[in-house]
């Protein structure tokens, strides 16, 4: 039997069973009301010509939107910016929080300053963070500029020009990003067993070395599961870049889902919409599994 | 391990004060600049701190902008989206954590799952549904929007907690003659608390700074949350009115910050407890 309970004695199984199907139904439920039908009826949208006008009868037209979408030179594009964008967050994000952990591991004063001030951007709302980073990146009235102009430098307009705008944002994600990361990279390393990185500075092991091949093993999971998560949320990500830039300019930060809501609620075509949805959710399963392949291989080799 | 270079030292603080910056910088900023007067955050004489004090920013901001508004419906949505989705995801959790087999395999599997969708793949169907039921551009949709977003999170968090509790315990209480629900009320409730509490400040967080999902449902000025209200201070025309955009950023992120204080410790024990018994 699969869904067995606490096993009580005297009691017959089918009495188990029965309990069991009662906790179990209210229990899903709302799962498949709240979760399940929504992302059901979302994948089927995009083989569909719905749109946002009242009345609107949705047929169903195959693949059309896909075809369609395979000429769509915007819409790779913006695909091409939404991968250099969620492989730069999460990399990115991974190295300084690592730096920032592996500092916080140790004896130094300043710590728990540290630790309390790395909160905040996570408790931030993003807006709030989109805001606070524009005054930081202002052309005219912001502290970056000023600081260029104070050794001589020219200013400039961070958000605005065709080439700074993306890695001006791709700074305030990991700066918004690197907090969640180092606090579980910093519990995984609470996890390390010191016996072993003392036997390991007993052979010499000087504390690069240690790092590498201790501390590092024995992190690989949360890592992994780190990284993972940082590729999906930025992937997905909207609210930073859309308030900072709204994807502009002339496109250069038209992360994929700042393109499919324009398409969805300016151009109200919510059924190619979906299709791009579709095709997002694909690639975004393709490249996980992939590095999570990669990866496990790499870790059992290693073993 | 005391052999260490006498350089090693120096060039830790030299690492850790400069992420103390990155971190701290952009944070001082904000708030120094919701201390100055407008002439001061628009002189080409740029400085870090004010250089006279001025409240009129949070004045401004909580007069004008309809920002108490805002907040109402803001607090209104996350309080209401915590207790539904706690109460929503507990018995899901429960069976998540304790049913072996076939069952749990497909839950988490599905929890993981809905991580990758991206919003806007759920969000148009909800749009359709909510807008078919005269829901949208209300809180209540949005709520309700709100809970289908927090349920994975606050369901993998929560059976985290459920799998932590030894069910040894459980079972002693059966032995002893107590029904299922008097175990879980009496046993498993208590225990589950911290873990309960830790799940529904997490979503209130989640709620009270959520904005996307806000800005596709809600329409109407006076149902705006504190996201949209912000964001909008830039929206017109250019015409940024710094002082009170920074006052009113300042005051959205207090309450998401004490949560967090609150939460500090829990904040690892519980991703972790989802992590690791998974």
């Amino acid at each position: 039997m699969s869904a067995t309970v606490v096993s009580r004695p005297g009691v017959s199984s089918r009495a188990q069973r029965r309990e069991a199907i009662a906790l179990v139904v209210p229990a899903m439920a709302p799962i498949i009301v709240f979760s399940v039908i929504p992302l059901m009826a979302g994948v089927y949208l995009g083989f569909t010509d719905a749109t946002l006008r009242r009345n609107d009868v949705a047929d169903f037209i195959g693949l059309d939107n896909f075809v369609r979408l395979m000429g769509d030179r915007f819409f790779w594009e913006s695909f091409r910016i939404g991968l250099v964008w969620a492989v730069a967050c999460s990399v990115l994000t991974l190295l300084c929080a690592m730096g920032l952990a592996l500092l916080l591991n140790t004896d130094l004063r300043l710590k728990s300053l540290t630790r309390v001030l790395a909160l905040i951007p996570w408790a931030m709302p993003p807006v709030v963070v989109a805001i606070m980073w524009r005054m930081i990146y202002s052309p005219t009235a912001g502290p970056l500029n000023a600081a260029l102009e104070a050794v001589g430098l020219p200013a400039v307009n961070w958000l605005g020009d065709f080439s700074t705008a993306l890695p001006a944002v791709i700074v305030v994600a990991v700066w918004s990003g690197m907090p969640q990361t180092t606090v579980l990279l910093l519990a995984g390393m609470q996890q390390v067993p010191t016996e072993q990185l003392e036997a390991a500075a007993v052979d010499g092991a000087n504390a690069a070395r240690r790092f590498w091949h201790v501390t590092l093993p024995a992190l690989r999971p949360v890592v992994l599961a780190s990284t993972a998560l940082d590729f999906i949320w930025s992937f997905n990500s909207f609210g930073l870049v859309y308030v900072m830039t709204e994807g502009g300019p002339g496109g250069r930060t038209m992360l994929p889902m700042l393109f499919t809501y324009l398409e969805a609620f300016k151009n109200r075509n919510i059924g190619y919409a979906s299709a791009m949805g579709d095709v997002l959710v694909i690639a975004v399963l393709l490249v996980l599994s992939v590095y999570l392949i990669q990866q496990f291989r790499k870790g059992k080799a290693e073993r | 391990m005391n052999q260490r270079a006498w350089f090693v030292r120096p060039l830790q603080y030299l690492a850790l004060v400069g992420y103390l910056f990155f971190l701290g910088f952009p944070l001082l900023w904000l708030v120094s600049a919701s201390f100055k007067s407008s002439r001061e955050l628009y002189s080409l004489n740029v400085t870090l701190l004010p250089v006279e004090w001025t409240f009129t920013n949070f004045a401004d901001a909580l007069e004008r902008q309809n920002l108490i508004g805002s907040a109402s419906n803001s607090f209104v949505v996350a309080i209401t989206t915590m207790v539904l989705t706690v109460l929503v995801s507990m018995p899901a959790a429960y069976a998540l954590a304790r049913f072996k087999g076939r069952l749990r395999a497909v839950g988490t599997g599905w929890i993981l799952l809905s991580q990758v969708f991206p919003t806007i793949l759920l969000i148009l169907p909800l749009f359709l549904i909510l807008r078919t039921l005269q829901l949208n551009d209300t809180l209540f949709g949005l709520i309700l929007v709100y809970v289908t977003f927090t349920m994975p999170f606050s369901l993998w968090m929560l059976q985290g907690y459920v799998s932590a509790i030894p069910r040894d315990l459980e079972e002693a209480g059966s032995m002893d003659g107590a029904n299922r629900i008097t175990v879980l009320r009496v046993i498993v409730f208590p225990l589950l608390l911290p873990g309960i509490i830790a799940t529904a400040m997490f979503t209130f967080v989640a709620a009270w700074n959520e904005f996307f999902l806000a800005l596709v449902l809600i329409q109407s000025p006076e149902l705006s949350t504190l996201p949209l209200t912000l964001r909008n201070f830039i929206g017109v025309a250019g015409a940024v009115d710094l002082g009170p955009l920074a006052a009113g950023s300042v005051l959205a992120t207090i309450p998401s910050l004490v949560v967090f204080a609150i939460l500090q410790k829990k904040l690892t024990g519980g991703l972790l407890a989802g992590a690791v018994k998974g």
